[in-house]
């Protein structure tokens, strides 16, 4: 590579030594944009994207992840685990309190698992290995589990395990809880004030527990319903940062040319989404395998990557990122290859029978790629009906099994054992829900493995069995793999180490610095 | 009168009702199931979380035992509790009201101000260049769809002159007050307020207008004329009283969608309003909050609509109301 190009592309990542170098500056506002409005910030009840990239700065955690997806220091300071992997021992942090300067202790973890184990879904499905909870001291939380799960300290960031006051909410209506609308928590930023429609105002936390931490006074996350005018609202000053998603993808080249402008599409690895095809297994010419691998070759994914998304993101190889635990590219490939997709629905008899598309109705990008895939497969003479719906519209025809291929993406939230499997196996299909084994796919194979792959130990033993599983599946091709998508957080570069983990912006600001 | 505007307050209350029922019943006929768009939020969607889902908001009762509850609700001025928003719909829509009455409210001045303005001075010099040039103004903001409109004026005045802000009801973070607010506000008004009131002025500049040319054919004009009357007393006091009655009819019908009628204008300028939320709450399936915004829209119509009803007989008084 060029040493002009690297320059470009360190300066551009803002890794640059004297960047790395220098001391971080204590004041500044920052103003943040946040699409959509979030609809409540109590992240122990609501879960959704926005609600976590706000409430992130309330709210902690037990633990953060770095990009390589290893366990740090959170509200625990140390954890160990016992040689037969089924007991964890948690140390907190002591001196940690609410921002109504109550003592944080190990009774609010434990009241938080009581919580969440009724109003998290993934948090649940992740506690459903917990045996027991127990608090030998205020201090140590030891977590029994009923057999050894091998994701187990994966699940302990904010998003997925947020700690709750148990003073402000045991004995009372969680639903309707006053605490609710104005949280309480331990994090870096105190909740300020939420003008509806307008912006969300978040306040440095005198108190917080990691000394000298955060360095912003203020966070402003500003609420723009319109993607240009988020841009326009980039352009013109207004906000300094977009977080991955803000803005349209036509738009990112734009914008990360203008004046003081980093780009980064670091701090999506816990999350990983990965893109895909929802192939309906059960009915008509999609029910064949052939015709399934056909679509894989009839689709050009490199197009979509370099065109659709501006270069961003990666060609998936199979059911897992690359980004997470166990991921293998030792499985069958499919290039871009009319002539053998061609050949594949020659083979299966397919003969021009009429196949519904659903595309995602999250923007322009997305309907553009419907564009793309549609005309790809008409290329190789398949016969394809675009469906236009809503988000809620698409979803309920996808839930009630009513489609033929449709558009999503899902996060895998870094092992496969917490965002992979659920779309595989055969448990997990359910009529009437969305972002489970909707495809109808089933194989007492892929079964066993997922299920085996949870709870073996030790790590080699897992990788074995998720090799395997990632084989079979991309033989089989249940759904159509399209991209590891890559959203681009756009800052101006005087904002300094905003995405330090593999959570990224959902992670809250504690490390960030303006270099005014 | 009174028993006039009794009369109409009654049967407003019964027309009421009707929407409410029709509303209650199409919004569920589209597809999407709030459970689902907020279990599919989430990033999971177990069968135990969408049965919650469903039990927390009532979902799970049969249609008619679901209205049933609403219609009791509403009657007791309880428009219920937001699914996606965990806030009462009466608090959320009364947080987005006045925004978005200052903004239509000065909409609506802009474009009957406007409109009326330019339709007369059109008909008063028809067939000259100026009334060609109103027209073409006219057309020109009548054609044009909102939203480009908007995205126009944000490039123009935000972009690359730098005059407006782009988005938002006031500066965030500014903290100012009293008359530094106001002007604060007004600034982040202009653009959306223009916007807005100018396609709708459209409509009133070609009403008045044609209104005003068929008035000035009539025989009172041609004795207002014979009995010596200066031409601008002629035109306002004879032409346009009586070429303004059709053009407060259709005032009337614009009025009544003043809430939820400026969705477009406020998305693009992110004007935190009534619209947007209404917008939200129909791509959520926000049943409670959809119907909610309706019920308010539909008794702005009927409010309105006896208003005009009103403004008819001070306008023309030869109009008399019918008890």
């Amino acid at each position: 590579m060029p040493k002009r190009v690297l320059l470009g592309l360190l300066l551009a990542c803002g890794l640059t030594a004297p960047a790395l170098a220098q001391e971080p500056k204590t004041g500044g506002v920052i103003n943040a944009v946040i699409q959509p409005e979030p609809p409540g910030l109590m992240l122990a009840q609501v879960q959704n994207g926005p609600v976590q990239m706000v409430s992130g700065n309330i709210f902690e955690g037990l633990l953060r992840y770095s990009p390589k997806l290893e366990p740090l220091p959170e509200l625990a300071e140390s954890w160990s685990v016992s040689e037969d992997a089924k007991t964890y021992t948690f140390k907190l942090k002591k001196g940690v309190t609410w921002h109504d300067g109550k003592p944080f202790t190990a009774a609010d973890v434990l009241f938080s698992m009581e919580m969440l184990k009724q109003t998290h879904a993934r948090a649940r499905t992740n506690l459903a290995q917990v045996d027991k909870i127990e608090t030998p001291d205020d201090y140590t939380v030891v977590f029994t589990l009923k057999q050894p799960f091998g994701p187990f300290l994966g699940i302990f960031e904010v998003g997925s395990m947020p700690m709750v006051p148990k003073h402000l909410y045991e004995g009372t209506d969680w639903k309707t809880n006053p605490y609710n609308n104005a949280p309480v928590g331990t994090g870096p930023f105190m909740f300020k004030e939420w003008q509806k429609g307008s912006f969300i105002r978040l306040v440095k936390n005198p108190n917080y527990h990691e000394k000298g931490k955060p360095y912003l006074d203020e966070i402003y996350w500003q609420i723009i319903p319109d993607a240009a005018a988020r841009s326009v609202a980039y352009e013109t000053g207004k906000v300094d940062v977009l977080p991955g998603g803000s803005v349209e993808n036509f738009d990112v080249p734009r914008l990360s040319k203008l004046k003081d402008t980093c780009v980064t599409g670091a701090g999506w690895e816990f999350f990983s989404p990965l893109a895909w095809l929802w192939l309906n297994n059960r009915q008509g010419p999609l029910a064949d395998k052939r015709v399934r691998q056909a679509i894989m070759y009839a689709i050009d994914r490199d197009f979509a990557k370099d065109v659709i998304w501006n270069g961003l993101g990666k060609v998936a190889t199979g059911p897992s990122s690359s980004a997470i635990k166990y991921y293998t590219d030792d499985v069958k490939k499919y290039p871009y290859d009319p002539a053998k997709a061609k050949a594949l629905l020659k083979e299966a008899g397919y003969k021009g029978e009429k196949i519904r598309l659903l595309p995602l109705a999250y923007g322009e990008t997305w309907q553009r790629w419907g564009e793309a895939v549609k005309q790809n497969l008409q290329d190789v003479g398949m016969t394809i009906e675009t469906i236009a719906t809503d988000v809620a519209g698409g979803n309920q025809k996808i839930a009630d099994w009513d489609y033929d291929i449709a558009f999503t993406y899902l996060y895998q939230y870094g092992d496969p054992a917490l965002g992979v499997g659920r779309n595989y196996i055969s448990s997990n299909i359910a009529k009437g829900q969305v972002f489970n084994n909707v495809e109808g796919y089933s194989n007492p194979e892929i079964d066993k493995l997922f299920a085996d792959g949870a709870t073996a130990t030790p790590d080699s033993k897992r990788k074995e069995i998720y090799d395997k599983a990632q084989k079979i599946l991309v033989e089989d091709v249940p759904v159509a793999w399209m991209l590891e998508l890559q959203f681009p957080t756009i800052t101006r570069c005087k904002v300094k180490n905003l995405i330090t983990t593999g959570i990224g912006v959902n992670d809250g600001f504690k490390d960030a610095w303006l270099d005014k | 009168m009174l028993s006039f505007v009794a009369q109409r307050v009654v049967k407003g209350v019964i027309v009421l009702l009707a929407i409410v029922v029709l509303n209650f019943f199409l919004i569920r006929l589209a597809p999407g199931d709030p459970a689902i768009v907020m279990a599919g939020e989430a990033g999971a969607s177990d069968q135990i979380f969408v049965k919650q889902l469903r039990e927390k908001f009532g979902l799970d009762k049969p249609l008619p035992e679901q209205l049933f509850i609403y219609v009791k609700g509403v009657a007791t001025l309880d428009l219920g509790f937001s699914f996606r928003q965990q806030a009462p719909v009466a608090k959320l829509i009364g947080e987005r009201l006045p925004a978005t009455l200052l903004l239509t409210l000065t909409a609506f001045a802009i474009s009957l101000t406007l409109g009326i303005l330019f339709g007369t001075f059109a008909a008063r010099f028809a067939g000259t260049f100026l009334d060609t040039g109103i027209t073409v103004f006219a057309l020109i903001f009548y054609a044009m769809p909102i939203f480009w409109v908007a995205l126009m004026g944000i490039l123009l005045f935000s972009v690359t002159f730098e005059w407006l802000p782009s988005f938002g009801y006031e500066t965030v973070g500014a903290n100012v007050t009293g008359l530094a607010h106001a002007v604060d506000v007004a600034k982040h008004l202009i653009m959306p307020a223009m916007t807005l009131g100018l396609f709708f002025m459209a409509t009133y500049t070609r009403m008045t207008r044609a209104s005003m040319l068929e008035v000035k054919r009539l025989d009172f004009v041609k004795t207002a004329r014979a009995k010596g009357l200066s031409d601008a007393v002629i035109q306002r006091r004879h032409v346009l009283r009586n070429a303004l009655l059709p053009v407060v009819t259709l005032a009337g019908v614009h009025s009544g969608t003043l809430i939820g009628g400026a969705v477009i204008t406020e998305t693009v300028f992110a004007w935190p309003g009534i619209g947007r939320l209404m917008y939200d709450a129909l791509l959520q399936r926000d049943y409670n909050l959809l119907l909610g915004v309706f019920v308010i829209c539909s008794a702005m119509v009927l409010i309105f609509n006896l208003i005009t009803d009103l403004v008819y007989r001070l306008v023309d008084p030869r109009i008399e109301f019918a008890s």
